[in-house]
């Protein structure tokens, strides 16, 4: 049997504070980015036209002109601020990217009146190749109003944050509700993060990336409950171990499995960053941050916010208990006493 | 007992699959042996799978129908009406007023004598609409009447105005002739939306055009200036203000006028404007409209094309009777609040009419269809255009295929070195993954996005991990000393849970992402929960029945994983 991390033994418990340390510098950087963005005016985040509004044309042409000339020729038209970004992976391709206008203005139609200093657009139904007299086309348009930005944008938030109390219901349900919050607040990490590095980068954030980020939440919450199944299963087979134990065992004990999968998702998106075309290039960037940091979030982050969790409620049942009982119980108080000081010991670990 | 077990695991398997793989690659009617071989097979895939518009091509447009102006025009009209039936009854007015702002809908009647407020309050509810308590509530302070309109009746008025909306665009775009468009209503109900998709359809700007012709026609009494012959107007429109006495009465209306050109006229030269005075309301609106066609003028060139149109029987009548009355005085025809022509009433009219006004071929031939469809309760805006060309979407495509089969070329290279035997065990797994799954897309007609060819890739990821979770457990058993099948056992039985648990969740979350997410992300969901359900299957039930049937062969000794 060829097995890679067999018999591990690792205090991940013990080096919380470094986890907790690093993601919260690293939401600190995200967060730092964008406000200190905003507040020099430019913008947080790179909203591209499905959050913003404006009109993005996909151009194809038989022999395209360079960025600066068709700049150049839509400066001409009167369109002052538009963005032309080349395709990688189709050289006669280009985007044009023209900021949202007021009512009744049609950017697809101003794209085409300026390109068409370039020469005639194919006809409609036809294919670039087929036309002899063509020099381009418009293969693709995409424009969004202002209202539509702001609907899509709400709508994004809005099923995010109700796709999250659904499944802090389910995992409540099927443990407890310490470990539905804590799946739900590593995921809030991963998110941050991932959009800190949006942020950072200023890569452009459209609808896809939504839906990676969607994605995400997926990943990291099926990586974190698999932990928690494990620490569910050796509460029962080894219930005089602590919770810090017990948590460390689970992680220990599934972590082949996590490098195993992640490792193969980690490959798969990495192909759909290399293969899968300028289109979902965001999409899968956003996905593969997500894996790394999802990955990282389940053990770094779910497991010892519920473990510091169950310990402060287990210390308060139990103080409680005590008052209750003191006069009577003598023997089992005592018993109680210990094992509650064990586990604020266990929580107030220091590193080793 | 597990040797008939493993028959009946066996035959499930044999027929999902066998049923799974037909409904991809079989055709939809008797196969011939031309679909079996790999072109027809490509063919029948192609036909099978709805491709979305962004990898087939195709226009998808998201519209608003602002009903805020149908409201404010319905308002609108019911104060000119209540005016009017006020002073019929004897009563005057000395002022009042149509409010429409801040999306509160109100009209204001202002008696010249405050004692009168009741009699006209009943003089102009016999006569007016507004006496429908259901959509308009009364109250009066001092003599002032005001009719404000309840928010019931504003959110049911609105919601009718785009389901006829809706109707009349989809009678235009059937009028059109383009093929399997699809026609909805759009977001939450409140936001009055229509999203409209058109394969295949790669530059929507004259079906744009078309679907946004309000083409409200109506026929109006032109009374200024007074008797022109030939049709005299004012050049601006204080001119015609002032004609009034400096302000518009509620029974008046300036119009502009936009005087057919000569065909001399330089066509790119600017119109010169003018204006006429017209009684409100209208003789008659285009709901009484028949028929409209589009023919050449008479005695004009190949450009010059009019607009002829016919009434139906009851606006026939009721334009009949007005002709009748009013011989030797003027008529305009209107289109969207602007005066089109004016025509001298030699003879009492009936039925049909003629809007002249230099149209072009195609421009008389899409006014005339959108004057049949009828007119739009409002205006429409579109919020949203995205159109994709068809070698666009190849290259995308080709660019998730792609992707796809490196992907999952990684996964199976990896299982089979790290796994051997049970790493077989996995891949056959995951093919049938794949084949259920896009039968799945098939049998539920979803369709198949860019994003929907991420979740594919996803879904390889979740698959796999379901297998790598069973396999690292039956591992870690077969090392604490455990039987072989046991050991196995054990693992499915274990892992079992934790693959519910995480299936479950995601599921969870995509159904969120399904049932309110847009477009691209609902792609994305559709094939992520088609993908889980199918792996539960594939992951699980399959790959279970094979390592029985490994444990059933013989004395197991050594197992490969």
């Amino acid at each position: 049997m060829f097995q890679i991390l067999h018999a591990i033994n690792i205090d991940w418990m013990g080096r919380r504070r470094v986890f907790i340390g690093a993601s919260v510098f690293l939401m600190l950087l995200g967060l730092g980015s964008a406000v200190v963005r905003q507040a020099t005016g430019r913008q947080a985040f790179n909203l591209g036209v499905d959050f913003k509004g404006g009109t993005v044309v996909t151009a194809r042409f038989k022999q395209r002109p360079t960025d600066d000339q068709i700049r150049a020729a839509l400066i001409q038209k009167g369109i002052n601020d538009a963005v032309v970004q080349p395709v990688t992976d189709r050289t006669d391709t280009v985007l044009i990217k023209v900021p949202l206008e007021g009512e009744g203005q049609d950017g697809r139609a101003r794209v085409r009146e300026a390109l068409n200093q370039f020469g005639a657009e194919a006809t409609p139904g036809t294919e670039l190749e087929q036309d002899q007299n063509a020099s381009y086309k418009i293969v693709g348009t995409d424009a969004v109003g202002a209202i539509a930005g702001a609907q899509l944008r709400n709508k994004a938030i809005a099923v995010t944050l109700a796709a999250l109390v659904g499944i802090l219901i389910y995992i409540a349900a099927r443990f407890e509700w310490t470990y539905g919050a804590a799946a739900v607040i590593a995921v809030f990490h991963d998110v941050l993060v991932t959009l800190g590095f949006f942020s950072i980068f200023q890569i452009e954030v459209s609808l896809n990336v939504i839906a990676a980020l969607l994605t995400l939440v997926g990943f990291s919450v099926n990586d974190t409950i698999v932990v928690f199944d494990r620490i569910r299963e050796n509460r029962k087979l080894h219930r005089r171990d602590s919770l810090y134990k017990i948590t460390n065992d689970a992680i220990n004990q599934t972590l082949s499995r996590t490098v195993i999968t992640n490792g193969l998702v980690f490959l798969s998106v990495l192909a759909l960053v290399l293969f899968g075309g300028d289109v979902l290039r965001a999409f899968s960037l956003a996905l593969f941050i997500g894996v790394v940091f999802g990955t990282y979030s389940s053990i770094a982050i779910a497991s010892p916010i519920m473990v510091w969790w169950e310990q402060r409620l287990d210390a308060a049942n139990r103080e409680a208990t005590l008052a209750f009982n003191q006069p009577r119980n003598q023997p089992r108080v005592i018993k109680a006493t210990r094992s509650a000081k064990q586990s604020l010991r266990d929580a107030s670990k220091p590193l080793h | 007992m597990k040797k008939k077990n493993l028959l009946t695991r066996v035959i499930i398997i044999a027929i999902v699959t066998l049923v799974g793989l037909y409904l991809v690659i079989g055709p939809r009617r008797r196969p011939t042996l031309q679909d079996f071989t790999w072109s027809g097979i490509k063919q029948t895939l192609a036909h099978n799978i709805h491709l979305g518009l962004d990898l087939q091509g195709g226009s998808h447009l998201v519209m608003r129908v602002k009903t805020e102006e149908f409201l404010k025009r319905l308002t609108e009209d019911n104060y000119v009406a209540a005016q009017n039936a006020a002073k019929d009854a004897g009563h005057e007015i000395k002022g009042g007023r149509a409010d429409a702002g801040s999306g509160n809908y109100r009209i204001v009647l202002e008696p010249a004598d405050a004692s009168k407020a009741a009699e006209i309050k009943e003089a102009v509810q016999k006569k007016v609409e507004l006496g429908d308590t259901s959509v308009w509530s009364y109250s009066q302070s001092g003599g002032t009447l005001t009719w404000t309109m309840t928010p019931t009746a504003e959110r049911l008025l609105a919601d009718n105005a785009t389901t006829q909306a809706l109707n009349i665009i989809d009678s235009r775009i059937n009028a059109l002739g383009i093929a399997e468009p699809t026609l909805q209503t759009h977001g939450a109900q409140s936001s009055h939306q229509l999203l409209l998709q058109m394969p295949g359809v790669q530059d929507p700007e004259r079906v744009k055009e078309i679907l946004k012709g309000e083409s409200r026609l109506e026929l109006v009494h032109v009374v200024g200036p007074p008797s022109p012959s030939p049709a005299a107007t004012y050049p601006t429109e204080q001119a015609a203000i002032e004609s009034l006495g400096g302000t518009v009465p509620p029974n008046r209306k300036v119009m502009q006028y936009s005087e057919r050109i000569e065909k001399s006229a330089d066509p790119n030269q600017p119109r010169p404007k003018q204006w006429v005075v017209v009684e409100s309301p209208a003789i008659i609106d285009g709901s009484e409209l028949r028929n409209a066609s589009a023919v050449p003028s008479q005695g004009g060139g190949a450009d010059d094309y009019e607009i002829n149109f016919s009434l139906k029987r009851a606006g026939a009548d009721k334009f009949g009777a007005w002709t009748g009355a009013h011989i030797n005085e003027y008529m305009g025809v209107v289109l969207n609040g602007e005066v089109k022509s004016i025509a001298f009433i030699k003879s009492q009219i009936y039925d049909s009419g003629q809007i002249t006004g230099r149209f072009s071929k195609q421009s008389a031939e899409d006014l005339a269809l959108t004057l049949r469809s009828g007119a739009l309760p409002a205006a429409i805006e579109y919020l949203e255009e995205r159109t994709v060309g068809p070698s666009l979407g190849a290259d995308s495509i080709r660019a998730g295929v792609r992707a796809s089969l490196v992907g999952l070329a990684l996964v199976v290279v990896f299982m089979l070195i790290y796994y051997r035997g049970s790493g077989v065990n996995a891949v056959v797994a995951l093919i049938l993954n794949m084949i259920l799954m896009l039968a799945g897309l098939i049998v539920f007609g979803a369709t198949l996005t860019l994003p929907g060819i991420a979740g594919i890739i996803l879904t390889i990821g979740m698959a796999v991990d379901s297998n790598v979770l069973i396999f690292e457990r039956i591992r870690e058993e077969l090392l604490s000393g455990k039987t072989i099948p046991s050991a196995v056992d054990l693992g499915f039985q274990r892992a079992f849970i934790t693959i519910i648990d995480t299936h479950v969740t995601t599921i969870i979350s995509s159904l969120f992402l399904f049932v309110f997410g847009t477009g691209p992300i609902r792609g994305f969901a559709v094939t992520l929960v088609i993908g889980l359900l199918v792996n539960l299957f594939s992951a699980v039930y399959v790959s279970r029945t094979i390592f029985i049937w490994l444990l059933s062969r013989k004395k197991v000794e050594s197992l490969s994983i």
